[in-house]
């Protein structure tokens, strides 16, 4: 028997690799606040198919939320392509919209089920050892560690399959349509998948520290190296650090793990922002000293 | 319906709470009309979070909940999350948006942190620090609705005693730095007035959707016009406007968040404009490809028969 603490953990640990990886590539791609308004909108989806279903475990849920996350990349373009609203304006009338959808439907509709707006944004993930997995009546540990590790999996396939065709489109869109990969599936197969790892994801932590987990570390390891796959590394490394010293500094002060998680992320960019080799303040302030005293 | 329209205007709570959500819209609708023209749609989404630890740790360390303290400290970390947002992009090669999201995040994040240290505080469930969330205009108090009348009415006679710099800001800051003016100040002061816009719409709307309350007005009223000054009169219009009709039909039912109701409503006022404005509108727009295309083909015609 493992205790809960350490189930926590690892849950942590397996969420933080499978938001870091999806959110290296949405990072690069100057994409980062579309995993704010993804883990938004997904609420919507839920809340329909919760009304449908009328059952919070239903499988159709995470399908209509998957849905969810890609009708938010859609409508962001249509509303684009009209060139009446500037992309970041689509992205915020979109999901805030989406958002609020969900939110009324499950504030009439499911005020007592597990379905909580309040959980939902926030996350507690200190409840997800209590939601076991169950064969006949062997406990086989908790819930969301067997979603995430599956979510876990196939990003790391998605990844490792389609490597090249994704550097390539981050960093250079023209060279990438020129040699053939149509940029359109390789946009929504990554949303896909950054959709579903938000899915997984909020549902222990929360909407917020998905953005959190999707953003800064790899933004971290990006001020840290010039290098695609250094920089995977980094922010994986970054991600289970994060998830470790939150947990246990929100054991310690006894306050919310997915909020302490955040902090903790957050205080690791700022010690790169500082100290990164070529890039950080140091660094600059050096640079700076030395062209003054040279001319 | 005239005995509801005159029961409105009798129930002394349902005005106050209605005068603050028509403030809260006019404010975020002009204020946001600078900040869709300068494509910093999102800044809101990222300083309205990031107020979150501002208002948690105000509460803690005064153990008051009057609006003043708490909108003070929802202003102070408001500000900070722009100025980090600043800096990061200027001294680093991350873009814009992943400088909003880190600081979204992060300071969302310690914002939990905060909260879920008030909550272990006995009386903490008093302070009512959750309607930041989503939002609860039924709660608003005389006391609140002044303290906001008051952040909004400032910001708005600043913006207008510096419309021109705000204009040129907008539109041609590199003429404003030929002519000497300081734009660097002038850009930290209008940054300022959105993070006042933002803090008084928190109670109202709530930190997560406060950012559709200055892209949605702005948005709408972008489509009509192409004056600046019209363009922001119609966006404080369609803000005042989603502001009241979501309060009164959050307030008459049951079970229902005041944010999400004022955000559905002027997402309805901003598609509305997209499809149906003169010239800019979609429709209006088919309308005269089409006549466009009539016109080319007798053109076509008659020179052919020619």
């Amino acid at each position: 028997m493992i205790s809960p603490q350490f189930e926590i953990q690892l849950i942590a640990v397996v969420t933080s690799l499978a938001c870091t990886l999806a959110g290296t590539f949405l990072v690069l791609r100057k994409m980062a606040m579309m995993s704010d308004a993804i883990s938004h909108s997904i609420l919507a989806g839920i809340a329909i198919a919760f009304l449908y279903t009328k059952d919070i475990h239903s499988p159709l849920l995470i399908v209509a939320a998957t849905a969810t996350g890609l009708v938010t990349v859609f409508l962001v373009e249509i509303l684009k392509n009209t060139n009446l609203v500037s992309e970041d304006s689509a992205i915020g009338l979109v999901f805030t919209s989406l958002f609020s959808v969900g939110v009324i439907i499950i504030s009439k509709y499911a005020r007592n089920v597990h379905l909580d707006t309040d959980a939902v944004l926030l996350g507690e993930i200190a409840f997800a050892p209590f939601r076991r997995f169950y064969i006949g009546n062997i406990d086989l540990g908790p819930k969301s560690l067997y979603i995430m590790t599956a979510i876990l999996i196939v990003n790391i396939l998605f990844i490792s399959l389609f490597y090249k065709e994704l550097k390539i489109s981050a960093f250079d869109p023209g060279l990438a349509f020129v040699l053939g990969f149509s940029p359109g599936i390789v946009h929504y197969g990554l949303m896909t998948v950054v959709s579903i790892t938000a899915i997984g994801a909020f549902d222990t932590v929360g909407s917020i520290l998905v953005v959190a987990l999707m953003v800064v570390p790899p933004l971290t390891a990006y001020l840290l190296t010039d290098k695609l796959k250094f920089m995977i590394l980094i922010s994986a490394i970054l991600g289970i650090l994060s998830g470790i010293l939150g947990y246990q500094a929100a054991h310690l002060l006894d306050v919310s793990i997915s909020g302490s998680m955040a902090t903790v992320s957050g205080i690791m960019f700022f010690l790169a922002f500082i100290i990164s080799p070529q890039k950080g303040i140091i660094a600059a302030f050096r640079q700076y000293k030395k062209v003054k005293t040279s001319s | 319906m005239i005995g509801y329209l005159l029961s409105i205007f009798q129930d002394y709570t349902l005005r106050t709470v209605l005068l603050g959500s028509g403030i809260l819209g006019i404010t975020s609708g002009i204020l946001g009309t600078f900040t869709l023209l300068r494509k910093q749609s999102l800044l809101g989404d990222a300083v309205s979070h990031s107020a979150l630890p501002g208002i948690a740790i105000a509460f803690l360390l005064t153990k008051s909940s009057s609006p003043v303290v708490l909108l003070s400290g929802a202003l102070i970390f408001g500000w900070v999350s722009s100025l980090c947002m600043m800096f990061i992009v200027k001294y680093s090669k991350i873009k814009y948006d992943g400088a909003l999201g880190i600081v979204l995040s992060v300071f969302f994040g310690f914002g939990l942190v905060m909260l879920s240290v008030v909550q272990k505080l006995p009386n903490s469930r008093q302070a009512g620090l959750n309607k930041f969330l989503f939002g609860q205009a039924a709660t608003l108090l005389k006391e609140d609705i002044i303290t906001m009348g008051i952040l909004s009415g400032i910001a708005l006679i600043i913006t207008f005693v510096f419309w021109k710099e705000f204009k040129l800001l907008v539109f041609n800051p590199e003429f404003g730095y030929t002519i000497g003016l300081p734009m660097k100040k002038i850009d930290i002061l209008l940054t300022c007035l959105i993070v006042v816009a933002i803090v008084t719409g928190l109670q109202t709307v709530g930190v997560v959707l406060m950012s559709a309350m200055l892209i949605a007005p702005a948005s709408a009223g972008r489509q009509w016009t192409d004056r600046l000054e019209i363009m922001a009169a119609l966006a404080g219009f369609f803000g005042a406007v989603s502001g009241i009709t979501g309060t009164l039909i959050s307030s008459k039912t049951p079970n229902m968040p005041t944010g999400p109701v004022i955000v559905l409503i002027s997402f309805a006022l901003f598609a509305f404009s997209l499809l149906f404005a003169p010239k800019r509108g979609i429709i209006s727009r088919l309308i005269s490809a089409h006549k466009n295309n009539l016109t080319f083909k007798n053109n076509l015609k008659t020179t052919i028969r020619r």
